[in-house]
């Protein structure tokens, strides 16, 4: 749970945040396509997770449907940016505003499931959102119009008012050539930003003290005035929103998109994400995030120099396996050692070196009854 | 109107097998009160058991061998990962699971990689004519083996000692506690059945006209959850009722998928989540799930 701040933040947060702006800025001038592509995919996932948290770590709502509004977002922006021709079908609109329609689209199907998210409580309904992915699994390979079938469909590169994220006019920024890789960076770093100040805002005000109040007790909530299966609803349909604008982002880095990637796994992956990070922080989502998704880009890269790891296709541990494998087992870890996951830790660390701050105590309520 | 008859008893067949994982589901979840999304896995192990040891023990050695692996598989998971925390609340305890299930899946499908494994069982592809319709044997003995299973389970869930400690566990833990029930061999039993009716169920799933235990076994294992909870998460009935439903719309919907081509393709894996939803739109708390009263 992110503290509260004090309307001016502290001198040490100012330059940290200072420091960290400044090293993703700087990272594109220096990083190779290879690290590039890595931190787009990053930091598309930490939109994402930051939208499975307000729904899973904030309210409570476990969701095994997040790859299906990905693939809501990733899809949507190609079918209504893309052209039609070759037996596809496309609306050709504007890239700009493909982008604020799949993300408008996600929220849609998002809503569309409410009937389920609003009455649903927990685990229930992470059986039910298991459907979405199955459905959404079929309507991509059969949709072959809108979604290209089983062999996915190109996906168009943005183009904001004259401004094209594509390779071809390049840019030359300080002598640095700018591909696609490169603006891909600043746009997912942009709306990033954007993505974790708009969930920041929502958590820390009243909204977010009725999605925790909701998790931790929700006749409480009820009784004091929330509106539960609304709010439920609500934050289903922002979380898929987040999803959705994840989704988009990632169709852009991969530039084809194909409907296998959108499977049961990547539903999983998110929940890995925000476990592993924390449950209920934005912090913690983008920490979580960029973690599960730098795991499988590192082992390749570097399978040659770590034990245990062989390369794609020899017969040996996979380095997607390999990372599938550590993340499982860190997940398991995070619960039993360490609730609130890497983000708890880090307060604590900080708590403990800190004598002088009071510790923040944890939001979640204490179990009512223990189990004997 | 035979292959409606075929595509019936079929799919009563593989609804008797998936009532068979959604009752270990549910078994789980009334004695522990957390959802096991680690269940499909260990029915992967549980399958993946009896494919390897097929081949030096013979078959029904080796069903037993399997059995008994994915019972003490589930037992550790219960041992070492679910007991430990304890504390935590369920939401979170159905993360852990989560955890276990990529880890064991992962391993796994890594051994099986794209091999399809026999299960070598004594039916093979033999079918039998009953009234016209042809049946494999497989299906019967799925259907036999799951029937007697499922009898003897509730059987015994209604008489021995250890189904009324599971039954008043379930019902209130504090007060089973007080009473003298060992709320931690429960959850151990519990585990234990749930991983041993899992392995079964995998033998069933992945004999003809299925070709044999792959990758994807985990996935089809998966339409297990869709019945345990369209019946309801805390009742076995439900966990019966929903196994034959999703079974019967599985086979129904694939049986005549060419005559509902413009659903597309594959209509069979997607059809019982289809029903699963239409489901809970009218009863959230599945068929004969209890709806939670609260009092305030």
């Amino acid at each position: 749970m992110s503290e509260r701040t004090s309307p001016l933040p502290s001198l040490p947060r100012l330059v940290a945040w200072a420091v960290g702006l400044a090293v993703m800025v700087a990272v594109p001038f220096y990083a190779e396509a290879f690290f590039l592509q890595a931190g787009v995919f990053a930091m598309a996932a930490a939109i994402g997770a930051i939208g499975l948290n307000l729904l899973t770590g904030s309210t409570g709502q476990l969701s095994l449907g997040h790859a299906f509004f990905l693939a809501v977002g990733a899809y949507g922006y190609v079918y209504l940016a893309g052209e039609s021709g070759n037996g596809l079908a496309g609306l050709g609109l504007p890239t700009w505003l493909a982008v604020v329609g799949a993300v408008l689209l996600a929220g849609l199907a998002g809503g569309l499931f409410s009937p389920i998210a609003g009455r649903l409580r927990g685990t229930y309904l992470g059986i039910a959102s298991l459907a979405l992915v199955f459905i959404g699994q079929h309507i991509l390979h059969n949709a072959h119009a809108v979604t290209g079938g089983a062999n996915g469909r190109d996906v168009p590169p943005l183009e904001i008012a004259g401004f094209s994220f594509a390779d071809t006019p390049e840019l030359v920024v300080l002598q640095v050539p700018f591909r696609a890789l490169e603006k891909l960076w600043f746009l997912a770093l942009a709306l990033l930003l954007l993505a974790a100040w708009i969930a920041r805002g929502v958590l820390n005000g009243r909204p977010g003290r009725a999605m925790n109040t909701i998790r931790d007790h929700e006749i409480a909530a009820g009784v004091m005035g929330v509106p539960v299966a609304r709010y439920r609803a609500a934050v289903f349909v922002v979380s898929s929103m987040y999803a959705g604008l994840a989704g988009v982002l990632l169709a852009m880095a991969f530039r084809r998109t194909v409907p296998d990637y959108f499977g049961l796994l990547l539903s999983l992956e998110y929940l890995a994400m925000i476990v592993i990070g924390g449950l209920g922080t934005v912090a913690g989502a983008v920490i979580g995030a960029v973690f599960v998704s730098l795991l499988p880009p590192l082992f390749t890269r570097y399978a040659d120099g770590l034990p245990l790891i062989a390369p794609p296709g020899s017969g040996g541990v996979s380095p997607a396996e390999a990372s599938r494998i550590l993340y499982g087992a860190i997940v398991v870890a995070v619960v039993l050692f360490l609730p609130g996951g890497l983000m708890g830790l880090w307060q604590r660390l900080r708590a403990s070196t800190a004598a002088r701050r009071k510790s923040t105590p944890s939001p979640r309520m204490e179990p009512e009854e223990q189990p004997a | 109107m035979t292959t409606f008859a075929e595509l019936l008893v079929n799919g009563v067949s593989i609804g008797s097998v998936y009532a068979l994982i959604a009752l270990g589901f549910v078994i789980i979840f009334k004695a522990t009160e957390v959802v096991n999304f680690a269940h499909a896995s260990l029915l992967l192990v549980g399958g993946f058991a009896v494919a390897k040891l097929v081949g030096p023990l013979g078959f029904w050695p080796a069903l037993l061998a399997g059995v008994a692996i994915a019972a003490a598989v589930a037992a550790l998971v219960e041992l070492l990962v679910l007991r430990r925390s304890r504390a935590g609340d369920h939401h979170v305890l159905a993360i852990v699971t989560i955890g276990v299930d990529i880890l064991i899946t992962t391993e796994l499908t890594r051994q099986i990689g794209t091999e399809v494994l026999s299960m070598g069982d004594p039916w093979q592809s033999a079918v039998v004519e009953v009234a016209g319709i042809s049946v494999p044997q497989t299906r019967l003995a799925a259907l036999v083996t799951a029937v007697a299973l499922i009898t003897c389970f509730l059987l015994a869930f209604r008489f021995t000692d250890w189904g009324v400690a599971m039954r008043v566990a379930a019902e209130d833990r504090e007060a089973a506690a007080l009473m003298g029930v060992r709320l931690n061999r429960v959850s151990l039993a519990a585990w234990a059945v749930a991983g041993a009716l899992a392995a079964v169920a995998a033998l069933f799933l992945t004999v003809f006209p299925t070709p044999g235990l792959d990758r994807s076994t985990s996935l089809v294992a998966l339409k297990a959850f869709p019945a345990a909870i369209l019946g309801g998460l805390d009742s076995t009935t439900g966990a019966l009722v929903g196994g034959l439903i999703i079974g019967l719309t599985e086979s129904l919907a694939s049986g005549y998928q060419n005559d509902l081509t413009f659903l597309g393709r594959g209509l069979g894996d997607v059809a019982p989540y289809l029903v699963m939803i239409v489901i809970l739109l009218i009863r959230p708390a599945g068929l004969f799930g209890t709806r939670e009263l609260a009092r305030v």
